[in-house]
């Protein structure tokens, strides 16, 4: 079986956050960069699947990004993956999610992959929406926000969980098709020593958008659709009003502000 | 220039959802000044939504036919390609997840999910702010350069449309997929009957790690009920098993967007805050006068949850029952 998993690098989720003087785009010295961590539980349920089918079964992690972001694919590497695509171009910069998703997909489809997982949502720009793309493009149904996940015997479905508005489903779909994994579907493995070290061997592919038989004008800022302006702060808030009292005289208080001043019971 | 904008409603139980209409009142601002302002229904089921949305004054074209995310992606591209519409608005609910980033691919539309302002100018550019970083700053986004845009709104980010005396017409419309569905739904397990839905709620009140507890929850659950809303809780109480994952609040659960967040022994972590920062009012209930959340609270009570919040139960039925 053939497995295809999208890996983006982003800020580690401790990164202090700050506009830049531009304020196009966040201040990255010193920034820490990792796997996103839905794209973890992706990598890691591709590795579980190939260990249950066995033969000649291969994961592939796809990156699009920077020179950097082979760090990233190293690390999915050194978790167990065989091989590495990277799209590196400098056509790729400053895409949206259309974009990122049109490349994806080129590169995809020169695979023929029987099953694809991506993350949820990437951390740092919290689109939720390049698999969704990456699916049409490439004719695959795609079930988001899986998790628990189970291949049928034959290999020809899958069965999975997912929480959705109003409760949860149980879904079964066809393959290949392209699932996006939530927090629950697995715990992802940490790289072991021999990991990191085979990590070093395997090889990382480097396409550019004419590999890929992209148009320049189709990729990057030039292709994309959606251009950022500039970074906001986020709205300030007042300073906390602190309400005086025993418990009691604290909680009527708070109802009557509640209803006279926020006006919101 | 004034622009032909849909609004894709969602149902569930043959109900409008509150977020459809929350989107019809951001595309009434949208088509202020001459646009042209529809709303869409897709899936069986649908008369009464559609009724609904009639009622608030806006043509609806419902669709039949399609069911599952594959099929109400397909049908909605053809309804928009079919109508000519340039702008099209959903609510950013799991059903926009599944289908907004499909429907943008089928019309080589452009796309922002997650939406929190969106402006159009006289001139026709559209400029949406989108918050990235999971809440820790927002990106201001000049949506351009295709003929159609996909939006989907962040609930509770608009006020409701309410109806304005006028009846829209409704066009049906039947649709066949054309090939058979891949993903099926083979079991669909309810949230418990009377549950507010955390990303819906109006009203969240969530619990941490100071609880103690499951039993303790009840608590929460009782200040939640009397308001009528729904319960979160941090991830130090999820992970202490007092509360379900679906129930976090935060950067690895939910982000919330209610009217009043109701936070009863949570420190504020900055992972807990990029979840729930954005609601429009704040109270903090918590021992610590020092505690990171009363940063960003609108009222604070410094006091021991145990003794404050069954009163505060008591006041709100008190209140509330009167009525
Ligand atoms: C990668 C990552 C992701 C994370 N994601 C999330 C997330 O999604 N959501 C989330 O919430 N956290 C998340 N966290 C964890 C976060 O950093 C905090 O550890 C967590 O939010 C703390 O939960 P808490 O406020 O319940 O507990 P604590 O920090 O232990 O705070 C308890 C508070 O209760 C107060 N208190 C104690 N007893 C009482 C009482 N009787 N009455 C009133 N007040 C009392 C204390 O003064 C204290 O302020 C994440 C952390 C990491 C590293
Ligand atoms: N540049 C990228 N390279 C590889 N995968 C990506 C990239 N951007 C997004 N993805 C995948 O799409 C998922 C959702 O990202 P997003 O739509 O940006 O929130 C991520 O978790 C990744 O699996």
């Amino acid at each position: 079986m053939k497995i295809g998993v999208l890996v983006k690098q982003v800020p580690d989720t401790e990164t202090k956050i700050r506009i830049a003087a531009d304020a196009t785009d966040i201040v990255r010295d010193g920034i820490k960069y990792v796997v996103n961590p839905y794209d973890e539980f992706a990598v890691e349920q591709a590795l579980k699947v190939k260990e249950q089918v066995g033969g000649d079964s291969s994961v592939t992690v796809v990156a699009l990004g920077p020179p950097r972001v082979a760090e990233a694919l190293r690390t999915a590497l050194a978790m167990g993956a065989d091989r590495a695509l990277h799209l590196k171009d400098e056509a790729f910069e400053g895409g949206d999610t259309m974009t990122t998703a049109r490349a994806l997909a080129a590169a995809l489809r020169l695979e023929a992959f029987d099953l694809v997982f991506a993350g949820k949502m990437a951390i740092d720009d919290n689109a939720s929406a390049v698999p969704g793309a990456v699916a049409v493009l490439l004719d695959l149904p795609n079930v988001n926000l899986i998790h628990a996940f189970t291949l049928a015997a034959d290999q020809r479905s899958a069965n999975v969980r997912r929480r959705v508005d109003g409760g949860e489903e149980v879904v079964s779909c066809t393959l290949p098709a392209l699932f996006t994994c939530e927090k629950g579907l697995n715990e992802p493995r940490y790289a072991s020593l021999t990991g990191i070290m085979k990590a070093k061997k395997k090889p990382i592919e480097e396409k550019t958008a004419a590999d890929l038989g992209l148009a320049a004008d189709t990729v990057g800022k030039a292709g994309a659709g959606a251009q950022l302006v500039r970074l906001l702060p986020l709205p300030e808030r007042g300073a906390c009003k602190f309400i005086d009292g025993d418990a009691q005289q604290q909680a009527r208080t708070l109802v009557q502000l509640l209803r006279n001043e926020a006006k919101i019971i | 220039m004034p622009k032909k904008i849909v609004v894709v409603g969602e149902q569930r139980d043959g109900v409008l959802r509150k977020t459809s209409l929350e989107v019809l009142g951001a595309g009434r601002k949208l088509a202020a000044g001459g646009g042209v302002l529809e709303a869409a229904l897709v899936g069986e089921g649908a008369d009464a939504a559609a009724g609904e949305l009639a009622a608030h004054g806006v043509a609806v074209q419902q669709v039949n036919g399609a069911a599952g995310a594959e099929a109400v992606s397909a049908a909605l591209a053809w309804l928009v390609s079919e109508q000519g519409y340039e702008i099209v608005l959903l609510a950013d609910t799991s059903m926009a997840k599944d289908v907004a980033p499909a429907l943008a691919t089928r019309l080589n539309a452009a796309l922002m999910t997650d939406v929190v302002q969106m402006d159009l100018g006289a001139d026709g550019s559209l400029r949406v702010v989108h918050p990235i970083f999971t809440g820790k700053v927002n990106a201001e986004f000049a949506v351009q350069g295709r003929s159609i845009q996909v939006l989907t709104l962040r609930p509770h980010t608009v006020a409701p449309a309410a109806p304005d005396g006028t009846t829209g017409a409704i066009t049906k419309h039947s649709w066949t997929a054309s090939v058979p569905p891949r993903a099926v739904v083979q079991e669909f397990v309810q949230s418990a009957a009377g549950r507010v839905e955390l990303a819906e709620a109006d009203i969240v009140v969530s619990g941490g790690r100071s609880l103690k507890s499951e039993e303790n929850f009840a608590l929460i659950e009782g200040l939640a009920t009397a308001l009528g809303g729904a319960v979160g809780a941090s991830r130090a109480a999820v992970d202490a098993g007092y509360q379900p994952h679906s129930r976090q609040v935060g950067q690895t659960g939910k982000v919330v967007n209610p009217s009043l967040y109701i936070a009863c022994g949570i420190s504020g972590a900055i992972q807990h805050l990029v979840g729930m920062r954005t609601s429009k009012v704040i109270v903090a209930v918590n021992k610590d006068p020092s505690a990171p959340i009363f940063q960003n609270a609108d009222y604070g009570i410094v006091g021991d949850l145990f003794e404050v919040v069954p009163m505060l139960t008591e006041e709100i039925k008190k209140l509330l029952g009167k009525e």
